[in-house]
């Protein structure tokens, strides 16, 4: 099945197994290993990524349902020596151990930012028509989908914190 | 997962059509793969409707909205109409899922989706739903998210929407297109089935038919309210949920609906809880008068009895909240 893709600001054509996952392909046709597999159910998080400036989990669509799409992968968010703010906030905050859901944890929060700046709610969010404030408890419930076996958490929320200010 | 053939649709009649010969409709995909990847579903062709334009909302002429199949649950809840007319819609779409799931789920693929039940979705043991006849693996297993209300021999599975059951409470009806019916609406209280011995049919939908639309109608009056009491703070199914609208004046409850997820094999509604409400002052002996009425039948299988007094203790807590009685 023949799919064109916007990755990282460069076209793409991919033919491949109708079966491929979104992350299967980035990571093994476009080798962008910077996405992890993890649960590869849609229950870690480590797979996300952005598809249209939205925070999806890879793992759970497939390649050739996003024919036409723009797709970011962490390597799209910054490089080394030219980071994004989220990176240099990680490494300053420590907001990891072992890092391997670093990338989600980043891809998740560039559009959890945005989220917020667009006023969407969350459950913990009070009043559902004011404008929600960034508090702890809105940034741990905003990235409850990305899982962090190392328990990172605090370190990765000042991290976010950091940057939403 | 088993090999398939995919084909984008470009009209619903294009979809219903591939749908009556055999076809699987994927939407955002989200529990369809989850389920393919594991192959308790093993479709051999697959028709992907996210092409058609079903993602709009609109007002309706009698003040309600109308969502279409293809709203992402993150767009639905962040909707300013829904979050202010709707709030215990907003407020149950929130408490799904992730954030990342609910920009791919959409509202009709919600509908649809399958129980989380761990038999269901584990090939070696018998279960009924995946494969009729040959049993229920969790009757006498770990039961311990499974349905204390309406289950049968055949299936004690759950139904793991948050959506379905504010949709419920709102009295919401779903559209549909391309049956041998043509377009029809079926209202949600009809829409879902309990299993009886055909727990592998879930709701009414028909050979073709694709869910176009729900609409709701116009705001109920009262409060609203969602609660869901589950293992961890986020991201997690709900042992219980219970979405409430409630209209109390005067001291007197005016009206009540009450939605219940997590209990049974669909988003449960008990028009005789409902009822003991109705016309009363509000208290705390009446909200465990309505309480034991809802769970006069309930039954536990082993590991899932917790539920009982669980569901008890939590619709007491949501109509106290709800009657401006504190929330104990």
């Amino acid at each position: 099945m023949e799919t064109r893709i916007s990755v990282n600001g460069e076209e793409k054509t991919l033919d491949a197994d109708t079966r491929t996952s979104l992350l299967d392909a980035l990571r093994h046709h476009f080798k962008l290993s910077g996405t992890k597999k993890g649960c590869d159910h849609g229950q870690c998080g480590a797979c996300t990524v952005l598809v249209n400036g939205r925070r999806i989990n890879s793992c759970l669509t497939l390649v050739c349902m996003h024919d036409g799409d723009e797709i970011r992968t962490v390597e799209g968010l910054g490089r080394p020596g030219d980071l994004s703010l989220l990176q240099e906030a990680f490494v300053e905050h420590d907001g990891y151990q072992c890092g391997y859901c670093t990338p989600g944890q980043i891809c998740s929060a560039t559009a959890m930012l945005e989220e917020l700046k667009a006023g969407w709610p969350s459950v913990v969010t009070e009043d559902l028509t004011s404008c929600p404030e960034l508090t702890n408890r809105e940034i741990s419930e905003r990235m409850s989908g990305n899982l962090c076996r190392c328990a990172a958490y605090p370190n990765i929320v000042d991290a976010i914190r950091q940057v939403a200010e | 997962m088993r090999p398939f053939d995919y084909h984008r649709a470009d009209t619903i009649a294009d979809a219903a059509g591939r749908g009556s010969a055999g076809a699987t409709i994927i939407a955002g995909g989200t529990n369809l793969l989850d389920l393919m990847k594991l192959q308790v579903i093993t479709p051999e062709r697959l028709v992907d409707i996210n092409g058609l334009p079903l993602d709009e909302i609109g007002e309706t002429a009698e003040g309600g909205l109308r969502i279409g199949a293809l709203v992402t649950n993150s767009d639905l809840a962040a909707d300013p109409r829904v979050r202010r007319r709707y709030p215990v819609l907003a407020r149950a779409l929130l408490s799904g899922a992730s954030p990342q799931l609910r920009n791919m789920a959409t509202t009709g693929g919600n509908l649809c989706q399958r129980t989380r039940c761990y038999y269901f979705q584990d090939t070696d043991r018998p279960c009924n739903k995946r494969e009729p006849g040959s049993g229920c693996s969790a009757i006498d297993g770990f039961n311990r998210i499974h349905a204390i209300l309406g289950a049968s021999d055949e299936c004690i599975a759950t139904h793991p929407s948050d959506m379905a059951v504010a949709m419920r409470v709102l009295k919401a009806d779903v559209e549909v297109e391309g049956g041998e019916d043509g377009n029809r609406t079926i209202p949600i209280d009809q829409f879902f089935r309990l299993p009886g011995d055909t727990p592998h049919i879930e709701n009414e939908l028909r050979s073709g038919e694709v869910i176009t639309a729900v609409t709701l109608p116009p705001p109920p009056a009262g409060e609203q309210r969602y609660r869901k009491v589950r293992d961890r703070a986020s991201y997690a199914f709900a042992l219980v949920s219970i979405a409430a609208v409630v209209d109390v004046r005067n001291d007197e409850i005016r009206e009540a609906t009450l939605c219940f997820g997590g209990l049974a094999h669909l988003p449960w509604r008990d028009e005789r809880a409902e009822a003991v409400l109705v016309g009363e002052s509000p208290s705390e002996e009446l909200f465990g008068k309505a309480a034991d009425t809802l769970l006069a039948d309930a039954r536990g299988f082993g590991h899932n009895e917790f539920k009982i007094p669980l569901t008890r203790r939590t619709l007491k807590a949501v109509l106290m909240d709800i009657c401006g009685m504190g929330d104990d």
